[in-house]
């Protein structure tokens, strides 16, 4: 797939390599910096693509906060697996060091390389799920190894099982299994409110603390899977469905049943997706908002935000992020209900409102101040107002569990499931602005 | 100091510095201590800094228990083998003996670094060793076996062979663990890739192997089920049964979380899909759309992007696949630009006539952004919206004008301009459109804010609608007087063709037309330096000098056919290869792999061998890379320029493009115009014009 694996900093220049192949040059990297800087500087911004070709060398990257990880292949290779992989490879980095920038590269190039090679062998991807992995590569087996012979560290049978994500001989006193259902909305507002588009994104997340081998089953009320069995007409229909690999996906092709025997510790046993086509055509939480720029000298901001969910339910640590023009200073703010809060570096002010109840309307005004001279930039008020907010124990969709049935063959002990529901804000729920 | 001493220091080496502390660590008495260094000597390499004069010392530490520090000398002695190859010999008795460990992590280690140490003397010692693991009771050194035999091949192919290890890697595809067959398949494609004998079967794909990948599909890890689809997808099936059994099984893929299966899994159906029913083929395209949408919902930019392309390529084979999905190519704000310019894309692909409304709204807010790429293409995009639904005409020429009004600015009225023009190519002729469309333009051009593209379209319409514009010899001189000289030859060029449709109108009299015709034959003749601008002058002159009405009546106002559709398409014949090439690097640059892979040196001999194997079905994969390479350079051009001329009526084509063919020899200064709209006035005239004379 890929003959050599970069790591690099911001500016392009390698940190750590890892040549699979030995197909490619292996200084072809020192090529990268003077290629990103090419197509930094272009004029042509619309040039900036991660993908590279240049020599007859295709250099595949991904971002991630100060790291470019790149990827390199001279032949005409699945580029989906690609930059997947790469995306797993940070994804399990981060999982190990628990933020992946420069500065953990260059602690932990020993456990790195020991990752590499244990991922991705002649550049052919191998294991990727850090559970398995943490099992045979551990961070501080150094101690271990120090008063026992090496003999104790052996892969475990689950890297080549057909159940490649679960040990053997997993115990917990107390079965359980914590479910949560996670909807983050994506809502596209114009300036008048009305809702352009929509989509809700939906997690079933598990946390599993169960023994042995489990064999879980999960119903729910949609209308896809639960046809035969279900009358209640209050079903709803997912789209693209997508699941974690434990499902077993031809059973819930040909059965519609959700079936699994589930890693130990937490995962996100399946995700979905609503889109606005089926219903929610009005914003959970509205914000209207009039700006007025009197040249040269102040920035006013009248804003309204409503609730627009049940009575009953809260909307919890919302936050209404308002652009501001660069240069604005000197901020009043006089809100109903809430703070506000000016964040120079961002451009913004943020109003935060820590309960809201459904219903509810409140209205705030804001007032900056502008410098006298005149700034060439003047239409930076573009940038949408971004609004976040969480809802517990509601889910926009109205999915529910319907039951969560567990059973294990051997062991056959009691356990006890756990649901939770919550809505929140996805990375998307922006309002526009005029 | 005596001199045999000076001497001897000097070979020892210095005794301060990096060097020589690694250097001391390494051969240490005490273990920590070697350790450290090994891992100090790790950490230089890493740096980028040379350290291979250590090897010797490192390699004293290769017999260990510790399994940290065999890693890292593994690791040392994989990069810098090449530089000691002779050294490498002293490491292989090390591996010989731990692939007989009974710790299987350590058999596989060793097999798995053996195979990386790319020294051709490494091959003899790896016999025995690697018979032994690919025959492992423990699969995980099975599978990593697998993957040597193409190290191995790699190093020495006439060895691999002789030796049996590609008969026992045939053998693994049949293993009874997945992840072992999986491996087994992606050794055996490395092989085929690698492979450069013409007469060496090496995955041969049956319905027998179909059936039991079919089976595995399911236990297989992520990467496992990549790869065990690549090879259902390799399949050429001999019947629509065998095709539906494949897609059946491979539909249940589309809802794993990887999008590289998912993508996988859309291929593969695509392909056998072309075996079925018309019937069941649209049932199956239906079910593609929304894991297709899924490829986009996808948190990574880099993977939606890859996921954009596909789509765009899948959507010119099957139009309507996503027919209801247009808002969720809404751009979002925090798009990096690259995926915004490939929505909008999708979007126009995507546009009819019952949402272009709100298409039309959305790219109004899009050419109110601040990236100028992103303004520029959002109103082409309201140009070819309008081209392409005659229905919303009227309400895309108000959004242009809207947009002048309410934000102006040079980039949006050049390309308005060119958006504009465009328009009128599609609908020539049509009073109200002219009398809508001119007077905007008229009143918004100003050439010192021009690009050369709005200074074409302006030119080309002048020629074109000369009634329409007030003033018409004041603007011709002040253009004339001011600005000629900077214009480049395709300005000329179109320059030349209005100025005389200009003089050949006969509600035109003015003198002034004709000073001007006469200083620019002038000017062209006599100082430019373009040949074929200065043989095209030459010719009109000529004709002109002739004085028959009806003979340059027919040349140079015959009306130009109008547009059919602007928007970007592939040749059919890119076209399904790149659909063969889903998935692939070739499919983000949007040609087929042969443009941009080196195609291997004996490409013709194996392509006519493809061939002859495949009419007997006994290779019943295609190789994508040699296929391409079927395609000459010349064809590809061709087919190009056939995309070019899919706007010109279509009797002519073949002549146009015969044509074309002596034009692109005769011109090669004709800049690549890859359908820049603006330049395809002057340029489909230019062949309308020399078609007329012959």
């Amino acid at each position: 797939m890929a003959s050599q694996i970069h790591f690099l900093d911001i500016k392009g220049k390698s940190l750590l390599s890892r040549d699979y192949k030995g197909d490619i040059a292996s200084n072809a990297i020192e090529d990268f910096p003077l290629l990103l800087l090419d197509m930094e500087n272009n004029e042509d911004e619309s040039n900036y693509k991660p993908f590279i070709n240049y020599k007859g060398i295709n250099y595949v990257f991904i971002q991630h906060k100060n790291l470019y990880l790149c990827g390199l292949t001279s032949k005409n290779e699945n580029i989906m697996s690609i930059i997947i992989f790469l995306s797993k490879l940070i994804e399990v980095l981060t999982q190990y060091f628990k933020h992946l920038e420069e500065e953990s590269i260059r602690d932990n190039f020993v456990i790195i390389y020991e990752l590499l090679d244990e991922m991705m062998d002649y550049g052919i991807p191998q294991t990727t799920d850090t559970k398995i992995l943490k099992e045979y590569i551990t961070q501080n087996y150094y101690k271990l190894i120090k008063n026992t012979p090496s003999r104790i560290v052996q892969p475990p049978n689950a890297v080549t099982n057909s159940v490649s994500w679960r040990k053997d001989g997993i115990f917990y006193k107390k079965n359980e299994a914590f479910l949560d259902v996670i909807e983050s909305i994506n809502m596209l507002i114009n300036a008048n409110g009305q809702v352009l588009n929509s989509e809700i994104l939906g997690d079933v997340k598990i946390k599993s603390h169960l023994s042995g081998m489990p064999d879980l089953r999960l119903g729910l009320n949609d209308k896809g899977i639960f046809n035969n069995e279900e009358s209640n007409s209050k079903g709803i229909e997912m789209e693209d469905i997508k699941f974690h690999q434990c499902v077993r996906l031809s059973k819930f092709e040909n059965e519609r049943i959700i079936t699994f025997i589930p890693p130990d510790g937490e995962f996100t046993l399946m995700s979905y997706r609503l889109s606005s086509t089926q219903f929610l055509m009005k914003p959970l939480i509205a914000v209207n908002c009039k700006t007025k720029i009197h040249k040269h000298s102040r920035i006013e901001i009248l804003c309204s935000t409503k609730t627009q969910i049940k009575k009953k339910s809260t909307a919890n640590n919302v936050e209404i992020i308002i652009p501001i023009p660069d240069d604005a200073d000197t901020p009043k703010f006089f809100p109903e209900y809430g703070t506000v809060k000016w964040v120079p570096e961002k451009s913004c002010i943020i109003w935060k409102l820590k309960t809201f109840p459904g219903g509810k309307q409140y209205h705030m005004k804001a007032e900056l101040g502008l410098p006298a001279v005149d700034s060439t930039e003047d239409l930076i008020l573009k940038k949408p107002i971004k609004v976040n907010f969480q809802i517990p124990y509601f889910t926009t969709s109205g999915i529910q569990v319907r039951y969560l049935r567990i059973n294990e063959p051997k062991l056959q002990y009691q356990s006890y499931p756990w649901v939770r529901y919550i809505t929140q804000s996805g990375e998307d729920y922006t309002v526009r602005t005029k | 100091m005596s001199l045999e001493k000076k001497i001897r220091n000097f070979l020892q080496g210095p005794r301060k510095g990096e060097a020589y502390e690694l250097k001391s660590g390494l051969v240490s008495q005490y273990k920590h201590e070697r350790k450290d260094a090994i891992q100090r000597v790790i950490q230089a390499m890493t740096l980028g800094k040379d350290v291979s004069s250590l090897f010797p010392d490192v390699l004293k530490n290769i017999a260990t228990y510790d399994l940290e520090q065999k890693k890292l000398v593994y690791l040392y002695l994989m990069n810098y083998a090449k530089t000691h190859p002779e050294l490498c010999i002293l490491a292989v008795n090390t591996f010989v003996q731990d692939t007989e460990d009974p710790n299987p992590l350590i058999r596989a280690l060793a097999i798995r670094t053996m195979g990386c140490i790319r020294v051709n003397k490494m091959v003899d010692y790896m016999e025995i060793p690697l018979q032994r693991t690919l025959k492992d009771e423990n699969p995980y050194v099975r599978k990593t076996a697998a993957i040597c035999v193409a190290k191995l091949f790699d190093l020495n192919p006439q060895v691999c062979i002789e030796f049996g290890f590609l008969d026992d890697l045939k053998n693994l595809v049949n293993d009874g663990n997945p992840m072992v067959i999986s491996n087994a398949l992606n050794s055996l494609y490395e092989i085929n890739d690698l492979n450069k004998s013409k007469d060496l079967d090496i995955l041969i794909i049956n319905y027998d192997l179909i059936k039991n990948l079919l089976l595995v599909l399911n236990e297989c890890t992520e990467w496992g089920r990549i790869t065990v689809l690549k090879c259902l997808n390799d399949y050429n099936c001999n019947s629509a049964e065998e095709a539906n059994l494949i897609i059946q099984r491979v539909i249940p893929q589309l809802q794993h979380i990887n999008p590289a299966i998912v993508l996988s899994s859309i291929k593969t159906i695509l392909k056998h899909n072309q075996l079925l029913q018309k019937a069941s083929q649209d049932a199956n395209l239906k079910k593609l759309s929304s894991p297709l949408i899924s490829l986009i919902s996808n948190p990574i930019p880099e993977a939606q992007y890859v996921g954009l392309k596909n789509i765009r390529i899948i959507l010119e084979k099957y139009p309507d696949i996503l027919s209801k999905e247009l808002r969720v190519f809404f751009i979002k704000y925090s798009d990096p630009l690259y995926l915004k310019l490939e929505k909008l894309d999708i979007m126009i692909r995507l546009s009819n006539e019952n949402n272009f409304n709100l298409l039309l709204n959305e790219l109004k807010e899009y050419s109110m952004e601040f990236e100028p790429s992103l303004i520029k293409k959002s109103i082409k995009s309201i140009g070819l919206i309008a081209i392409k639904l005659p229905t919303s005409i009227i309400k895309c020429i108000n959004l242009i004008i809207e947009l002048i009004d309410n934000r102006g600015g040079e980039l949006i009225i050049n390309e308005s301009i060119n958006c504009l023009t465009t328009i009128l190519r599609k609908y020539p002729g049509k009073n109200d459109l002219i009398t809508l469309i001119l007077p905007i333009i008229s009143n918004n051009f100003k050439i010192d804010e021009a690009t050369h593209e709005s200074i074409m379209s302006y030119i080309w319409l002048m020629g074109e609608y000369p009634n329409y514009f007030t003033g018409l010899t004041k603007i011709l001189s002040s253009l004339w007087e001011n600005n000629f000289n900077e214009f480049n030859n395709e300005i000329k060029l179109i320059w030349l063709n209005s100025i005389i449709k200009i003089n050949l109108n006969k509600n035109l009299n003015n003198e002034i037309y004709s000073n001007l015709l006469q200083k620019t034959l002038n000017e062209i003749t006599e100082n430019c330096d373009d040949i074929d601008l200065r043989d095209k002058a030459y010719i009109y002159w000529r004709l002109l000098s002739v004085n028959d009405e009806q003979l340059t009546d027919k040349i140079i106002l015959h009306k130009l056919p109008p547009i059919d559709s602007v928007i970007k398409n592939f040749s059919p014949q890119i076209l399904n290869e790149l659909i063969n090439e889903l998935g692939t690097l070739s499919t983000i640059y949007g040609k087929p792999s042969s443009t941009f892979i080196e195609a291997p040196s004996n490409e013709i001999k194996q392509v006519t061998e493809e061939k002859e194997i495949k009419d007997e079905n006994l290779l019943d994969f295609d190789d994508e890379e040699e296929e391409g390479g079927t395609t000459t350079k010349n064809e590809n051009i061709l087919d190009e320029l056939s995309d070019l001329f899919t706007n010109n009526s279509k009797s002519e084509t073949d002549d146009i493009l015969n044509l074309f063919n002596e034009m692109n020899i005769t011109q090669p200064s004709q800049p690549s115009q890859t359908s820049s709209q603006s330049s395809q006035p002057s340029n489909s005239k230019n062949i309308d014009d020399l078609l007329d004379l012959f």
